[in-house]
C-alpha cells in the first residue's frame, strides 16, 4: 500500500515536471523566445550604413569595412565593380581611397603592376555595415585602452 | 500543220513586267466608273485607320516584354539577369521593361531602331546566340553596341525616367550626390559612363575605359 501510494506520488511529481520544464520558454538574445524545434519568424531587413564616412578601425589589420551600399556591383572573372573606383588610376576622378598597396603583393612578397589576383575579390574581407542593434554585447577593448590600463601614468 | 500550232512566241519577263505596269498606272489615274467620290473618301479612311492601327500594333506588339521573352536567347540571358536588379523590383513597384531601355520613345528613332533591329531577327534566324556560351562570347561586342547608342543619345532611355533637373541630391547618399554634382550636372559625363551594368551582368571589362 505504501509502496503504491509512493509510486503514484512520484508520476505526479514526474508529469508535473515535464509540463512545468516544456511550459518553460528558453530566452536568448540571438534566437529570441522561440522553442528550439522551431523556426521563428525572420528578423527584419535593416538598411545599410552609406554615409560614405571612413569608420574607425579595431586593430591596424582589420580590413576597413564598407562605408556605403554595394547592392549590384559585380566582381567576377569579367569585371570587379569597386576597382572602378578604387583602382589607382581611378581614384583622382573618384576620390575614393586606392587600394592598398600590399594588396599590389603576390603571396613571395613581390610587388605586381597591379592588384595581386589573390587579392581580387574585395568582399571576402572588406564588407559593408547594415544599421543594427547587436543581439548580444560586446566587450571588446581595443590595444590602445588596454595600454593605457597596463600603464595608468600614460608611458607604454 | 494548222495555224493553231503556230503560237506567238510569248514576250519576255520584262516586257511583260511594264505592260502590267502600264495597265496598273491606267486604272489607277483614271476616275472610277463604278464607286461614287464619297463611297472611295470613306473606304479609304476606313482603310487607313485599319492599316494605320494595325502597324501600330503590331509594332507596340514588338515593345513588350513579353515578346522580348518569348525567344530563348533573350529570356535566359538578359532577361534572368535583369531580374536581380533595381529595374525589375524595387520599393515602388515600378519596372523597367526590355523597349523601356533599348527602344527609344520618339516615333521616329524607334522607327530607325526598329529598321535596324532587322539584323538582330537575321541573328535569331541563324542562331547567333543561340547558346549562352555563343553569347558569352558575343557579349563585349553587343554590349559596346548598347554603350555607344547610349553614349551617342545622351543616355536619352535613362533620361525618360532619371532627369538630371528633378533629381534631389540631398536625398541622395553623399557619394552619390558627389558624382552627380561633379559629373551629370555639369556635362562632363552622361549615365552610361558610371552605370555600366546596372542591368546585366558586364562582359569581360578589360580594355573598357574606366575599368581595370
Amino acid at each position: 500500500m505504501v509502496r503504491k501510494t509512493a509510486i503514484l506520488f512520484l508520476a505526479i511529481a514526474i508529469a508535473a515536471g515535464t509540463g512545468a520544464l516544456a511550459a518553460e520558454t528558453l530566452e536568448s538574445g540571438l534566437r529570441g523566445s522561440t522553442p528550439l524545434n522551431e523556426e521563428g519568424p525572420a528578423p527584419p531587413m535593416t538598411p545599410m550604413r552609406n554615409t560614405a564616412e571612413k569608420e574607425v578601425r579595431n586593430y591596424p589589420e582589420q580590413p576597413p569595412v564598407i562605408p556605403h551600399s554595394i547592392d549590384g556591383y559585380q566582381i567576377d572573372l569579367h569585371s570587379n565593380k569597386c576597382l572602378s573606383c578604387h583602382a589607382r588610376a581611378r581614384t583622382a576622378e573618384s576620390q575614393a581611397p586606392m587600394v592598398s598597396i600590399t594588396h599590389f603583393m603576390d603571396r613571395d612578397g613581390q610587388f605586381l603592376a597591379s592588384i595581386s589576383p589573390r587579392r581580387y575579390f574585395c568582399t571576402e574581407c572588406h564588407v559593408p555595415q547594415n544599421v543594427t542593434n547587436p543581439p548580444v554585447s560586446n566587450d571588446f577593448v581595443d590595444i590602445d585602452t588596454m595600454l593605457s590600463r597596463a600603464a595608468p601614468d600614460g608611458r607604454r | 500543220m494548222t495555224g493553231l500550232d503556230q503560237k506567238e512566241p510569248r514576250p519576255g519577263f520584262a516586257k511583260r513586267a511594264w505592260s502590267f505596269l502600264l495597265e496598273l498606272l491606267d486604272v489607277l489615274i483614271k476616275p472610277s466608273t463604278v464607286f461614287g467620290l464619297g463611297v472611295l473618301v470613306i473606304a479609304g479612311f476606313v482603310a487607313g485607320i485599319i492599316f494605320w492601327g494595325g502597324f501600330n500594333t503590331a509594332l507596340e506588339v514588338t515593345n513588350t516584354e513579353k515578346f522580348c521573352t518569348s525567344c530563348h536567347e533573350m529570356r535566359d540571358n538578359v532577361f534572368a539577369e535583369l531580374k536581380s536588379t533595381i529595374h525589375f523590383t524595387n520599393r515602388s513597384g515600378v519596372r523597367a521593361t526590355c523597349p523601356d531601355c533599348h527602344v527609344p520613345h520618339n516615333w521616329t528613332d524607334k522607327i530607325a531602331r526598329k529598321m535596324q533591329a532587322s539584323q538582330e531577327v537575321w541573328g535569331k534566324l541563324f542562331g547567333y546566340i543561340n547558346t549562352r556560351e555563343k553569347f558569352q562570347d558575343k557579349r563585349l561586342e553587343l554590349a559596346l553596341h548598347e554603350w555607344a547608342r547610349f553614349k551617342a543619345n545622351d543616355s536619352l532611355e535613362c533620361r525618360n525616367c532619371h532627369s538630371a533637373d528633378s533629381m534631389d541630391v540631398t536625398k541622395q547618399s553623399p557619394r552619390a550626390a558627389v558624382a552627380h554634382e561633379r559629373y551629370l550636372f555639369t556635362g562632363e559625363k552622361t549615365c552610361i559612363d558610371c552605370h555600366k551594368g546596372i542591368a546585366h551582368h558586364l562582359p569581360d571589362m578589360r580594355g573598357v575605359p574606366g575599368w581595370q
